[in-house]
């Protein structure tokens, strides 16, 4: 079974739908990478599936009670506040995923040795303990490392059987180490597949209009974005 | 530090308590008091008269009322995650007061003693009625405290209306004495008014803990893990209503302490909204109790108003929130 399937999802603002009747399945053992430009519907879609957003279509997410969709899915918003000085243990603890979880995300992130306020966010959602985690641009504004870190944190989790989605700006970040991307442009879904396919040199000039560099490392795939084609 | 607050302002309050039974210009001894309150008493009717009808009713409001100020006050910055909000924000302070306000100029209160306070609180009713109507259906924060600003300026306006058509000054003098708040000269049939909605909405309040604590980051994360919004608003409004419409009933309106005591606590219970909550409730009951009795020692013969002693303790208070903010900011 499927941890996500959204079926005719459709978001609109106003009359303008910033998310198109997009299909999408996630199942156990994905790291999804979301992508598309700004304004291609990426957090849209995230929210609307996670019910946080008023929408048109199905999606298994959004008609379970709040309490059963907290055991299902954790979801890592773009906008990180913290209104309160609270401690980071009490952060954690917020997740009620008990103390088993709590004290497993706290030590996949680190938190025992370096906290800092990113990975302290992520370690929340992670206590939650789903089967399957959502979250917005989770790389944006971090530090090489801790970008890298991120991203084997979440292909730990797809390869403990877990789903990930993720919007991710960064290409290469994508590329290197998402098992599957997802492409959106103009709020439709322009291609789904195989990093390398996704990438293609068709799809960077249609959606972002850059052209490109794939190269296979010892390391695994990497991909370079290169010039702007218009 | 945590670990101590709660014994410290649990001591605090009883403390007060018994200070506010103690004194008083009727001058009792201790032991009088006590045997007056408690049992026949040997200084006769009078004495077990001050202690049951006026100094029992005032301190048990002064409980309540200072509880259901700090609680909502916590609960509302809690809510709208903004440490400069206080419990009159959705307006029920306001409707309330203009309830009362209208009861005292038409001339019910003086016909009837309980016209005030059950004027006061239909005035609150009315205005939470409005406010669900207004505030929309998904549980948002924005539109709750632009409602309750509309509101507030309507019932301001219209309190004003009143004293504007006042027939004479001593009906005026009468409804800005009032809207000054005290809680001297009240007896035991205002608190069994007020008690059940205080203890019902502080109740309500109180549940509110978790939804509070996941809403430290923010609406979002807090629906995704599991927590109804729009329950949690419809909780927090009516809980607030409640408490707040039934305190100013019976005191008047007293401002500053909801937005004061959560302020000067948060720190202190490591800034978690649902520790907050009972150590808001008890700082409040604490602030209420000591300024009542503040206003018996300064000044026990002129009748000093109790919302004029916490605003003026209050407001400097204020500001200083906002000469710290601004450094922080800049």
């Amino acid at each position: 079974m499927s941890l996500m399937s959204l079926s005719s999802l459709t978001v609109r603002r106003g009359q303008c739908p910033v998310v198109d009747h997009v299909d999408l399945a996630v199942e156990k053992g994905e790291f999804v990478g979301l992508l598309g430009p700004n304004g291609a519907g990426k957090t849209s879609l995230l929210r609307a599936a996670l019910g946080l957003l008023p929408h048109e279509g199905r999606s298994s997410l959004s008609a379970l009670a709040p309490a059963v969709r907290a055991r299902t899915v954790a979801f890592l918003p773009q906008g990180r506040e913290i209104a309160w000085p609270v401690t980071v243990a009490d952060l954690v603890a917020l997740a009620e995923g008990g103390a088993e979880a709590q004290a497993r995300a706290i030590a996949r992130m680190g938190l025992e040795n370096y906290q800092t306020r990113r990975a302290t966010e992520l370690a929340r959602a992670l206590a939650q303990d789903a089967p399957l985690l959502l979250a917005d641009e989770p790389a944006a504004g971090l530090d090489p490392e801790a970008q890298i870190r991120t991203m084997q944190v979440f292909r730990d989790l797809a390869e403990e059987g877990r789903g990930v989605v993720a919007s991710i700006h960064d290409l290469g970040l994508a590329a290197r180490h998402c098992t599957r991307l997802v492409l959106l442009h103009r709020g439709r879904k322009v291609a789904d597949g195989a990093p390398r396919d996704v990438l293609s040199p068709e799809n960077l000039a249609e959606v972002f209009g850059v052209r490109g560099f794939h190269a296979e490392t010892e390391d695994g795939p990497v991909f370079q974005p290169l010039g702007v084609i218009r | 530090m945590t670990r101590v607050v709660f014994p410290l302002l649990i001591l605090l309050v009883a403390g007060l308590f018994f200070a506010s039974l103690l004194i008083g210009p009727a001058g009792l001894g201790l032991k009088q008091a006590m045997a007056a309150l408690f049992g026949r008493g040997e200084g006769g009717d009078a004495v077990v008269m001050v202690m049951r009808d006026i100094r029992l009713p005032r301190a048990v409001l002064g409980l309540a009322v200072g509880a259901a100020l700090g609680l909502a006050g916590a609960a509302m910055q809690g809510f709208l995650r903004n440490p400069l909000a206080e419990p009159g924000l959705i307006g029920v302070s306001s409707t309330a007061a203009l309830g009362a306000v209208i009861a005292l100029q038409t001339g019910l209160a003086a016909a009837f003693t309980l016209a005030l306070p059950l004027a006061a609180l239909l005035g609150a009713v009315l205005s939470v009625l409005l406010i669900l109507l207004l505030a929309g259906p998904r549980g948002g924060a924005l539109t709750l405290i632009l409602a309750g600003i509309a509101l507030s300026a309507l019932a301001g306006a219209g309190t004003s209306l009143v004293l504007n058509l006042s027939p004479n000054p001593f009906a005026a003098a009468e409804i800005v004495f009032w809207m000054m708040g005290s809680l001297a000269d009240r007896s035991m049939t205002h608190v069994w008014l007020a008690l059940p909605f205080i203890t019902l909405g502080c109740a309500a309040l109180l549940t509110t803990g978790r939804g509070l604590d996941a809403l430290t980051l923010g609406e979002d994360a807090a629906q995704s893990m599991g927590v109804d919004l729009a329950r949690l608003r419809l909780v927090i409004v009516l809980g607030t209503a409640a408490a707040i419409g039934a305190s100013v009933a019976v005191a008047g309106a007293v401002g500053f302490v909801g937005l004061v005591v959560p302020h000067l606590l948060r720190p202190l219970v490591g800034a978690r909204p649902s520790r907050l909550l009972p150590a808001s409730a008890l700082g409040g009951a604490a602030m209420i109790l000591a300024a009542d009795i503040a206003t018996r020692l300064i000044a026990p013969d002129r009748d000093l108003k109790l919302g004029v002693l916490t605003a003026l303790v209050g407001a400097p208070f204020f500001l200083h929130l906002i000469w710290r903010m601004r450094r922080v900011e800049a």
